[in-house]
């Protein structure tokens, strides 16, 4: 794609963008929304054009595959730090979990922990052999030394499937928050965040898409800094001040300063952890940002970065929360027409404007004013588009790298045809994210975060550290354990009572998976089915593989031999 | 693989200095791997089973252990990773210099 077509997608996009006026005008007028925000949608169409002219210049310079997949192994590890952040912090966490400290308070601090905790396994156990030995995507090390064509289809299968649900979930997402805070239509939000990542990956590759991520990390550290500090500065920056008026105003009283109702059962609390622990070393997105720094010594500062960050940032996020609780909880412009306060003048935080998701965003206001407002509501467009254009280039790298050059051209396809091929997927998958994002309008998008999680913590995740680390790991083996974990992953979400009973609208007691949360099954399903599956596996390939483990191990725990930057 | 190469792997997994850093570091990454799994889970089983403790008030005011707590929980992991990466960046990554040196010669 060249830049001429790149100029007409990119007129397409913005030209349907300026029809987003008209519309604006009717849904104000028909819901009787808000004002429209005119320093949001500035700052917005300013981040937009700003990501677009990279997005050209990341055009003309990505030439080759590695361009294209992995930005040429040139980005630096602070700078792969801020975009593994970037990847990480999405909406979900900068709205979802802010809003469940305003809600809950100290239940928030817990949820948040278990997002963090995973950075360190995957620095310890999976960066740096990732980095060693693979080239573009995680299946490259699973495939080291197993039977490329079945491993290469299991890893594709489950890249695209933990891809799908982190998308629904993003998409979803961005549709609502963006009605709320553009009081665009739902359907055109959908449809404007799917054509924008479409211009990125497609055009941009990985090298556009870090850029991305970069940008909108410094703008949401940037923004919740900045909140959080006018927060502290109205106590005197006195933590115990900000949570005396917290425990005041809030209904809950004292009860927000501990544990409350969030964890129920030792099981599913177990297995939630672990899903959140173990599934961060599983995303594909994730995983593949490995392949962006130079050497292992670089992708373990990357990690050192993220973790920084992203724990940075969930401190943020828990004073953001008990901000909204102290400076909105009585003030009843936040709050729908009708809510009744209580004695003291605090209103229930399940009554605010657009729910409880929206109080970091409500708060902006707060504190800063209408522009301040506008700001963090282009940051938190700004914070999905850019997770859902790392979520796209994996999915579509799986299509092209794994599936198309290893299995369907078994290694005779040029460069210049993968790169299109994985161009091509990234449209599709955009505009399969977009009909998605119009069929699971209504679903609870919290729960597909939850089993993207679980999936990848099922699939992925055994079959790479299996592979790896030990050297019965067969071919079998890992096909077994691997779709087993996939699909009991799966089935024991469908039937769980959060879908089988809460969505599919069955009677309660009916679902035949007691537990919210599957992980702590289906991974041992996983690394049970590896295990046994490898070894009764008696053929000769399995030999060979077995045999092969020296070089792997060699190669993996020195990075003798592997892919340099720029050099593949 | 070439001829060479394999001839090289051959060295390296032969050099007693090799298998001497892989030990080391192997064990290095799994007790730090162990550590978070222990703070995490221990933080969140007292959660499920003993939350009145991080109910405590801990100075006398409305702040409680539970705050302290939560974000130590935080700080280990980024405490931990630096560990791990400053160590690895330097004596690890000094001697598998030297071990690729040595069979490059």
């Amino acid at each position: 794609m060249r830049a001429s077509s790149f100029a007409k997608f990119a007129a397409i996009t913005l030209a349907l963008a300026g029809l987003a006026t008209p519309a604006l005008a009717d849904s104000v007028a028909v819901a009787g929304k808000s004002a429209l925000n005119y320093e949001a949608i500035a700052m917005f169409g300013v981040f937009v054009l700003l990501t677009l002219g990279i997005t050209k210049w990341a055009a003309n310079r990505t030439k080759s595959a590695s361009d294209f997949y992995a930005a040429g192994g040139g980005i630096t590890g602070f700078q792969n730090g801020l975009a593994i952040a970037g990847d990480y912090m999405s909406a979900a966490s900068f709205l979802g979990i802010s809003g469940l400290v305003f809600a809950n308070g100290y239940d928030g601090l817990i949820y948040s922990v278990g997002w963090l905790v995973g950075w360190p396994i995957v620095l310890f156990l999976i960066a740096e052999r990732l980095r060693n030995l693979g080239k573009y995507t995680f299946a490259d090390v699973a495939a080291f030394r197993l039977d490329a064509t079945p491993i290469r289809i299991l890893s594709a299968i489950g890249t695209l499937v933990v891809v799908a649900f982190y998308l629904i979930a993003q998409m979803v997402g961005a549709g609502k928050l963006i009605q709320l805070l553009f009081g665009l239509d739902y359907i055109f939000a959908v449809v404007l965040v799917g054509c924008l990542m479409i211009l990125y990956v497609a055009f941009g590759g990985m090298v556009a898409t870090t850029w991305v991520q970069i940008i909108k990390a410094c703008m949401l550290l940037g923004g919740a800094t900045v909140m959080a500090f006018l927060v502290m500065s109205k106590y005197d920056f006195s933590p115990e001040a900000l949570f005396k008026k917290a425990t005041e105003v809030h209904p809950k009283g004292g009860a927000i300063m501990a544990p409350g109702a969030l964890i129920k059962d030792p099981i599913s609390t177990i297995s939630l952890g672990l899903a959140l622990m173990f599934g961060t070393a599983g995303l594909p997105h994730i995983l593949m940002r490995f392949f962006t720094v130079p050497d292992a010594k670089a992708a373990r500062k990357s990690v050192l970065y993220a973790t920084g960050f992203i724990g940075y940032f969930y401190i943020l996020t828990f004073i953001i929360g008990f901000g909204a609780i102290t400076l909105l909880l009585q003030d009843p412009s936040f709050f729908k027409q009708g809510a009744v306060a209580a004695a003291n003048g605090s209103f229930d935080p399940k009554d605010m404007l657009g729910t409880g998701n929206m109080s970091a965003i409500h708060l902006s206001k707060a504190v800063g004013g209408s522009l301040f407002l506008g700001f963090i509501s282009a940051v938190a467009f700004a914070t999905i588009l850019a997770v859902v254009s790392g979520l796209t280039l994996a999915g579509a790298t799986a299509v092209s790298h794994d599936l198309y050059a290893s299995v369907i051209a078994r290694g005779r396809a040029s460069e210049k045809a993968e790169v299109n091929i994985s161009k091509i997927s990234a449209v599709f998958i955009g505009i399969v994210a977009i009909f998605l994002g119009y069929l699971f309008e209504k679903v609870n998008v919290a729960f597909m975060v939850g089993l993207a999680f679980a999936i990848a913590a099922s699939c992925n995740f055994p079959v790479l550290l299996m592979s790896v680390f030990w050297r019965g790991t067969t071919t079998r083996g890992a096909l077994i354990g691997g779709f087993l974990g996939l699909i009991s992953a799966v089935a024991m979400v469908v039937f769980s009572p959060a879908v089988w009973e809460t969505t599919l609208g069955h009677p309660a007691g009916t679902a035949l998976f007691p537990y919210d949360n599957p992980a702590l099954f289906s991974m041992s399903i996983a690394f049970l089915g590896i295990i046994i599956g490898s070894l009764t596996d008696r053929s000769a390939r399995a030999a060979r593989e077995r045999a092969a483990f020296e070089a792997q191990y060699v190669r993996s725990e020195t990075g003798f031999g592997a892919s340099t930057a720029g050099a593949h | 693989m070439s001829i060479d190469n394999q001839i090289m792997v051959d060295r390296i997994k032969n050099d007693p200095q090799f298998h001497d850093l892989v030990r080391k570091r192997t064990a290095f990454a799994w007790i730090l791997s162990l550590l978070m799994i222990l703070i995490y889970f221990g933080f969140v089983l007292t959660v499920a089973f003993n939350k009145e403790i991080l109910g405590k008030s801990l100075l006398g005011g409305v702040t409680t252990v539970g705050i302290p707590v939560g974000l130590g929980v935080i700080l280990s992991a980024l405490v931990l990773t630096g560990i791990y990466v400053v160590r690895a960046n330097s004596a690890f990554d000094h001697l598998t210099k030297n071990i690729v040196d040595k069979v490059k010669q």
